[in-house]
């Protein structure tokens, strides 16, 4: 995290990670038209969540995707298995030209992320609520191997309506796992529509402090603030676990996107593929 | 006047408490057998690890967690993180033993089972309390469909151990196993009778503990016990009858059970500590149609497709049919038809 002291190479990383950011959202959407649909909306949200992780936070090694010494990332969402294809694809694990097979028969790009189909898969998500469990187990591994390595679980805010979740997080702060840090993409947006009116969840820092976390939150497609976060998270002493909460917007990027009535799953016209590409090559809208 | 001290004492009344033996008067027994069997096998193996939802004490799992205090996880009151956390430590190259009670862990926790632990075939080994028909504290704690829940999930290996000395045996056989296992558990003072029978347990494996001509009583669990003791009972009476131990539920011996069960002239009796949906009774009876073997009589001893009672054991196992005497009766009048 030397780089957030030096404001010259502080700036060139900044840049260095929205590019990854950019690159992410440009696979995902280019995974998105293979199959005419996707979660893209979530991908483009989390895009910048996840250049800051692969790009900085977590260690590991794209030809040795199951290296001893890797930081263990668990996509509780497995819905948002185009995210992390796309991440993976950037972080040159999986080669870009499988893009194409996304959600076909025998692909290794399944629709839903599962551990059996794609390198740099840790768990078969997807029964929304199980990622954080499993984490638990995994950091209490790590922890009794005295490894300093960390388990990170993505999760989507519709997450926090399952009582698992909460197990999960009682159990994290009782066995002291430091070195477990929980992300909720915090989009406002479940099945059946918008979280605070399926089922509303705040004060979500309130809750987590009094489950005994560290908690930051922050605009998830901030990429300055994600960065900041993460090292704020990663350098707190003390053995509470740790969760960033990232409030992103759905179909970042693309402004015809971010504009359109939300869904849980966003609808692309079978022209608006290319369109999406072309806003996404215009840069990132503000 | 106080007719308190001119009154016999009061009969002690039978009771529904959660925990009750399944001993009989006098039988022989062995304290805590998994608990002992995996506390020491640990000393070997430092990968095992134990985990409790609230319920060490009462799994057996305290003899371990007193003795290996460094790998045993107290998860608390709570079933889904039970699993979860287990899935997660065996991803970390742990074989984790993960134990609660038969009915939370299969009715509360079948998601986290089926998704994190057996879709991935992760070496968690599920060691359930109370199954069937072994507390009389009523339905909340009565297992009586978890065979057919844990039967049904691909890739889970299901056993139903007889005795302390198969429990005993099972547990490093479940260790040594690759994947995912389901095993109920007899806890506290558990009978040991299959010593007898200079028995070897070997997962999927059935074996036949005594021939008999008339009858065959094709059991699992802790119904071998029972089936042992109506062979007897029913040889006062000229009637020779085999037992067949099948403590493996899947997969399932079916070659060993369809030549036991081809000999002409025999009732088979199939018995279980379970609803007679989707446990052995059904396994049997599949199997055999399959193999177009057809037993001079087929009878299937389980439990009601039912709510069952509170109340003290001896009562509800004779109520519902699987106690030593309801047997004898049913299969005496099974023959005389």
């Amino acid at each position: 995290m030397n780089a957030l002291t030096d404001p010259q190479q502080d700036a060139a990383a900044l840049a260095a990670l929205q590019q990854r950011a950019r690159r992410i959202r440009q696979l995902a959407v280019r995974m998105g038209e293979v199959q005419g649909q996707g979660y893209v909306g979530q991908a483009l949200g989390i895009a910048d969540v996840l250049a800051a992780l692969y790009g900085e936070f977590l260690q590991h090694d794209p030809a040795e995707p199951k290296w001893e010494q890797r930081d263990r990332f668990l996509l509780s969402c497995g819905h948002y298995a185009i995210a992390l294809y796309a991440a993976l694809i950037d972080a040159g694990v999986i080669p870009e030209a499988e893009l194409e097979t996304y959600g076909s028969d025998d692909s290794r790009l399944p629709m839903s992320g599962m551990a059996q189909y794609t390198p740099g898969m840790e768990i078969s998500g997807g029964s929304l609520g199980q990622g954080l469990t499993i984490a638990v187990g995994m950091a209490l591994g790590l922890k009794h191997k005295a490894s300093e390595r960390w388990v990170v679980n993505l999760m989507g805010d519709g997450e926090l309506d399952e009582g698992s979740t909460w197990e999960a997080a009682q159990a994290a702060a009782h066995h002291g796992l430091s070195r477990l840090l929980a992300i909720v993409d915090a989009n406002n947006m479940q099945a059946d529509g918008p979280c605070s009116g399926v089922m509303r969840y705040e004060p979500l820092v309130e809750k987590w402090q009094a489950f005994g976390w560290i908690v930051r939150r922050v605009d998830g497609n901030d990429l300055a603030a994600v960065r900041r976060a993460l090292a704020e998270l990663r350098a707190k002493a003390g053995s509470a676990p740790r969760i960033l909460i990232a409030d992103t917007k759905l179909g970042r990027g693309v402004p015809f996107l971010e504009s359109r009535d939300k869904a849980h799953f966003i609808r692309v016209e079978p022209q608006e593929w290319a369109l999406a590409l072309a806003a996404l090559d215009e840069g990132v809208s503000e | 006047m106080n007719t308190a001290t001119t009154e016999a004492p009061k009969a002690r009344l039978k009771t529904s408490a959660m925990i009750a033996s399944i001993a009989a008067e006098g039988q022989r027994t062995t304290p805590a057998p998994f608990g002992h069997a995996l506390a020491a096998l640990a000393e070997s193996r430092p990968e095992i690890v134990g985990l409790s939802a609230d319920l060490a004490k009462y799994t057996d799992l305290h003899v371990f967690s007193q003795r290996h205090p460094e790998r045993f996880f107290q998860m608390g009151m709570a079933e889904q993180v039970l699993m979860g956390a287990a899935a997660g430590l065996a991803h970390e190259g742990f074989v984790p033993f993960a134990t609660t009670y038969a009915v939370f862990a299969t009715r509360r926790a079948y998601d986290f089972m089926h998704q994190a632990i057996s879709e991935e075939g992760l070496a968690v080994k599920i060691c359930a309390a109370l199954p069937g028909l072994t507390t009389g504290y009523g339905p909340s704690h009565q297992a009586c469909e978890d065979l057919a829940l844990m039967r049904a999930m691909p890739g889970m290996t299901v056993i139903d151990p007889c005795d302390a000395l198969e429990i005993e045996q099972a547990v490093p056989a479940i260790a040594a196993h690759a994947g995912p296992v389901y095993m109920r558990l007899l806890r506290g003072q558990v009978p040991r009778v299959l010593d007898e029978y200079g028995y070897r347990f070997e997962i999927g494996k059935a074996r036949l503990l005594r021939d008999g001509r008339d009858v065959l009583i094709v059991s699992t669990g802790l119904m071998t016990m029972r089936a042992l003791e109506v062979a007897s009972a029913l040889a006062a009476d000229q009637v020779d009858v085999g037992v067949l131990h099948v403590p493996t539920l899947k997969p399932f011996d079916e070659a060993t059970i369809i030549e036991a069960c081809r000999r002409e002239g025999r009732l088979v009796v199939v018995t279980e500590n379970h609803t007679v949906i989707g446990g052995l009774g059904e396994a049997v009876g599949a199997a055999l149609l399959r193999a177009r073997v057809m037993p001079a009589g087929f009878v299937h001893v389980g439990l009601p497709d039912a709510y069952l009672d509170a109340g003290a054991l001896p009562t509800l196992h004779d109520r519902y049919g699987i106690s030593c005497a309801a047997m004898c009766t049913r299969i005496r009048s099974e023959l005389d038809r």
